[in-house]
């Protein structure tokens, strides 16, 4: 008898977007979703973090540390984002500095309850569901330079058959044989950097066979960017959020990326 | 016994190869292994010999890869190993820039094109003007860097800039300001840059002075082992594998025949291991 597949709704990092959030939340639960995990980074970026974990705290939904989360939850000085380039680290420090400010203690300490993993099996698929990669909680896993070998060494090294990760901000799909396959989830903070203001998260269904299908979310960014605004938070963000270009923390993408990129 | 911390091989992530040897058509003053037209202390690699090596890689599960020399497009079979490299995987080559004619560039666009994965190019700048950069690299090579990355703007292809502090105050915001707007200037509208402290061995040593005795590595904790590039990467030359791109000149740092074998702890006795250690450098982009 083939399996009934199971459909699980995976969210990217969030980075304080909470109206892509409601639109997220909205549009799962229209669909046949049976479970639904967020991947971390809940701040950054965005206005008024606390209202995220609010959101994620009241609906009970299950998920795990980013960076984020576990550099608000020990309380380091960085949000250890992993970027190299100073003029990344300009712009990351801005976010963390005004995210550690505006979470609350007890939205710190729930995060620092989270896990760093989440494993589960579906009809005889292991899941993986990590923040980066399930290394390193700030790897960049970016499309053009996960070579499918390297992947395969990650499933080997993690007894996974499926990963999952976020934190790059791009989401993309390899089913890289032997039925495994690694996922980015992308994220619902910010656009794609393809000049669409719409976000992406992402539907996982498992029977015999595995589909990841990448769901568009468009949300009320004129909201958000006017909010983001008021709460001073650098211009060059906001016109990310209206333009969905990347204006900042644009160096740590690789050759082929930073191509499609407009700046 | 030993007085030195060893760096373990947490995870072999990325693949050096020294491509071109250590021959290249110039002689920078400041070339940590004094490459030269001359030096063949490290001969070039065929196709034949990458494609063995990308093999090994492939079982072990690389991430990336790198080309360096000398100059690897003095390798005449660079398009070709390239090609073999981005069916595989990503690839970075470090170049002078001063063979990078217009139908070499043509040709690095095809393989962009064609292939899935990432192809960066890194062009070695040493100063701010033609004055600077050729007291380092020798006369005439900034004019020829000049057309190197002209035609590389003409096919789209946007290369990091690498300097390195030989450039005076290069590593400062106000040298990296400067730098910025210099490649902004070549037509590069999203400027990338690389900037890499001096290596005091090779020809730097005449130039400046070598490592003092107390510039060596007396401990090593975990997270300093995990940022340093021994800890996650191996070089391939013609006479083996190598620890890491910088330590060529010491017959020491030859680790073995095949890759794997090499996948083992080193010690971290040299005065450059200091240097990476205090300036958390990684040769990676």
């Amino acid at each position: 008898m083939p399996n009934v597949a199971l459909n699980v709704a995976l969210i990217g990092g969030i980075y304080s977007n909470y109206h892509a959030l409601v639109a997220t939340l909205d549009d799962i639960a229209n669909r046949n979703v049976d479970f639904t995990y967020f991947l971390g980074d809940l701040g950054a970026f965005g206005p008024h973090p606390d209202r995220v974990p609010e959101l994620l705290r009241a609906r009970n939904i299950p998920g795990i540390q980013g960076n984020y989360e576990e550099s608000l939850a020990s309380g380091r000085a960085d949000c250890n984002c992993g970027y190299t380039d100073p003029r990344d680290n300009v712009y990351a420090q801005i976010s963390y500095d005004y995210t550690f400010e505006q979470t609350s203690d007890d939205h710190k300490r729930w995060m620092g309850t989270l896990p760093k993993s989440i494993r589960f099996d579906i009809n005889g698929k292991r899941v993986l569901l990590s923040h980066g990669s399930p290394r390193r909680i700030n790897e960049f896993l970016w499309r053009s330079t996960s070579p499918d070998p390297f992947l395969h060494r990650l499933c080997d090294e993690h007894d996974a058959d499926i990963i999952i990760c976020t934190h790059s901000g791009l989401h993309w799909h390899k089913a890289i044989g032997h039925g495994r396959h690694v996922v980015n989830a992308g994220v619902i903070g910010r656009p794609a950097n393809d000049g669409r203001t719409n976000v992406w998260y992402t539907i996982l269904s498992i029977d015999d066979e595995v589909r990841v299908e990448f769901i568009p979310i468009a949300y009320d960014h004129d909201a958000l960017a006017r909010e983001m605004r008021a709460e001073k938070l650098p211009e060059e963000f906001v016109a990310t959020i209206e333009s969905g270009w990347w204006t900042t923390c644009l160096e740590s993408l690789p050759a082929k990326e930073r191509m499609a990129s407009r700046y | 016994m030993s007085e030195h911390p060893h760096v373990p091989m947490l995870s072999l992530d990325t693949v050096w190869f020294q491509v071109a040897g250590t021959i290249c058509n110039i002689a920078c003053t400041h070339c940590f292994i004094s490459c030269s037209p001359k030096n063949h202390s490290h001969e070039m690699l065929s196709l034949a010999d990458v494609e063995q090596r990308l093999a090994e890689a492939k079982r072990l599960g690389v991430k990336e890869h790198y080309f360096t020399g000398g100059e690897p497009f003095m390798n005449r079979d660079m398009i070709a190993i390239l090609r073999a490299t981005l069916q595989q995987g990503p690839a970075t080559v470090l170049t002078n820039g001063m063979l990078l004619r217009r139908e070499i560039c043509r040709q690095l666009r095809e393989l962009v094109d064609a292939s899935e994965y990432s192809l960066d190019i890194r062009v070695s700048l040493d100063g701010f003007d033609a004055a600077s950069h050729d007291a380092i690299r020798g006369a005439g090579v900034w004019d020829r860097v000049m057309i190197g990355l002209r035609n590389l703007a003409e096919v789209d292809i946007n290369p990091v800039i690498t300097v390195t502090e030989a450039a005076e105050g290069a590593g400062s915001e106000e040298g990296r300001a400067q730098f910025l707007d210099l490649i902004r200037s070549f037509g590069f509208t999203k400027p990338r840059l690389k900037v890499l402290p001096l290596f005091r061995i090779g020809a730097e040593v005449t130039r400046t002075h070598g490592y003092e005795p107390w510039e060596k590595l007396t401990t090593l904790s975990e997270e300093d082992a995990s940022v340093l590039q021994c800890s996650t990467s191996r070089m391939i030359t013609s006479k083996g594998v190598y620890v890491c791109p910088i330590l060529l000149d010491y017959d020491e740092a030859r680790m073995s025949d095949t890759i794997e074998e090499s996948l083992r702890p080193f010690p971290l006795k040299f005065g450059a291991c200091h240097t990476c250690w205090v300036d958390g450098v990684s040769c990676r982009t």
